[in-house]
């Protein structure tokens, strides 16, 4: 009988080829579910789970609320700008608050780097991280490979392009982790000011140039640029950037085959992708919504079930 | 670890036929009635018993579904092995018709109970049924029986009853397997 290597879903590199393949397992099932007239199961009635989010997030909180739900447990959930973080509170502090409350398992978005791992080795409850800094955010690669897979029907030999702000992202980081493991090829593309110094040392290769890079890949997951966390001008002007690194239904209809478009969202329309681009049958940005909720349900089914 | 054969594939036809039989005369020509196998191994008697009603019974094509229990289970984090999952294909709304669930073995009554929550999810049925090739009698933990059965076997708690399909095993049987 198959179960997670792990007892917490920290990121993917702390995760192996067969906690994939048993996660998209998994969420096959719970995607026939969510399709049913009755979309829940009353599997996870016994169990409480916490959402901090300390960063904004939309789709990423209501997704994991929505698997929770539909899984029936009780969920509770808060967001840092409304709680006593502002007081001064310390994490562990607030979280172990939150915890003698009998709360299971915890989804945690933090804006450090680590901050899932940190709190995996000093509370008592299952961890999700749902996203730490620039560092991991696993189940959003997870649903990014589960994609490829449904559309082009498996990852591995596909060649992957990740596309933008490759610095602030822990998208790509968690992407080149997952597409790796399980056999794809991945290159990343952006203006040079974006990229991470020492990326090769991951295996992947870098093309600056995006028409060369759409050329050779099958799928092109274009990021957004996360104007947020940008203090200095990375790049000239928006206008420039989407110039350059920008895909357009020319250009996409200029190239010799049909790649499948993916956008972690939220897009910024005009910028990384247009309009068209985003609302063409290339472009599988909904499907990966969808298959979010059915992703983020496998994995904390499988994690819920190793709970003592 | 010895086993004994309760039923062998002659046997197994026999009752088979039976059961189809018991089928018809309460359903007819099945144009209300749904199968439904529960998964995983109650699927191949399902399979099998649609086959015999229409190609020796001549029935009109009767409608099949498979329902994996798995996330409706009473016991999950309460055993040592994670739960797996099976495949749930149920393509037609189960509102106002008679489902007959179908099982290879009835031994506690909890697979039926969680079958009873789980095809809620695809609408209310006007009727359910339970039929089984085997009944565990005098094992059960909840008030759950059978409407159709092929055997009742009194086999105590820590023997084992296993049933062997040709498509899966290679064979048709039925084993009593005590440890």
């Amino acid at each position: 009988m198959k179960e997670l290597s792990v007892n917490h879903l920290l990121g993917i590199k702390y995760i192996n080829k067969n906690d994939i393949d048993l996660i998209f397992e998994t969420a096959d099932h719970f995607k026939e579910v969510i399709n049913r007239p009755i979309k829940k199961v009353p599997s996870l009635r016994d169990i409480t789970i916490a959402n901090i989010f300390f960063e904004n997030s939309t789709r990423t909180k209501l997704s994991f609320e929505l698997a929770q739900k539909r899984l029936s447990a009780d969920v509770i959930s808060f967001s840092a700008a409304q709680s006593s973080v502002k007081k001064g509170e310390t994490l562990i502090d607030t979280v172990n608050n939150i915890l003698s409350m009998k709360v299971d398992m915890v989804v945690m978005r933090h804006a450090n780097p680590g901050a899932a791992y940190f709190l995996s080795k000093n509370v008592k409850a299952s961890i999700v991280n749902a996203g730490d800094g620039a560092h991991e955010h696993p189940t959003q690669a997870l649903l990014d490979s589960y994609s490829i897979r449904e559309k082009l029907g498996e990852v591995a030999g596909k060649k992957v392009v990740i596309v933008g702000d490759v610095l602030h992202s822990r998208v790509a980081l968690s992407n080149i982790y997952a597409l790796q493991m399980q056999g794809a090829e991945v290159k990343v593309c952006g203006p040079k000011t974006l990229i991470p110094r020492h990326i090769e040392s991951l295996g992947v290769t870098v093309e600056p140039n995006l028409r060369k890079a759409l050329e050779w890949c099958d799928v092109a997951n274009m990021l957004r640029v996360q104007n947020e966390r940008m203090d200095v001008n990375y790049f000239p002007s928006t206008r420039e950037y989407a110039q350059q690194y920008g895909v357009d239904k020319t250009l996409l209809d200029s190239l010799n085959k049909e790649i499948v478009i993916m956008h972690p969202g939220p897009i910024n329309r005009g910028v990384e992708i247009t309009s068209e681009v985003a609302d063409s049958h290339q472009s599988v940005i909904l499907n990966q919504v969808e298959n979010g909720v059915a992703i983020r349900m496998a994995v904390i089914y499988l994690l819920a079930s190793k709970i003592q | 670890m010895s086993q004994k054969v309760l039923l062998t594939a002659k046997e197994v036809t026999i009752i088979l036929h039976r059961l189809a039989c018991q089928l018809i005369e309460k359903h007819l020509d099945f144009s209300d009635t749904i199968l439904v196998g529960i998964q995983p191994r109650g699927v191949f008697l399902a399979e099998r018993l649609k086959e015999i009603l229409e190609n020796e019974y001549q029935t009109p094509e009767i409608q099949l579904g498979y329902l994996d229990i798995t996330f409706f289970r009473d016991d999950f984090r309460r055993t040592d092995k994670p739960l797996e999952a099976n495949k749930t294909k149920i393509n037609f709304i189960v509102e106002n018709k008679k489902v007959i669930f179908i099982d290879d073995v009835l031994f506690t009554g909890r697979s039926i109970r969680s079958a009873l929550t789980a095809i809620q999810s695809f609408g209310r049925p006007s009727e359910i049924e339970l039929l089984v090739l085997i009944d565990r009698r005098f094992s059960r933990n909840l008030p759950i029986q059978p409407d159709y059965r092929g055997r009742q076997v009194d086999a105590i708690n820590n023997e084992k009853v296993k049933v062997s399909w040709k498509e899966n095993d290679g064979e048709d049987a039925v084993y009593l397997i005590t440890n």
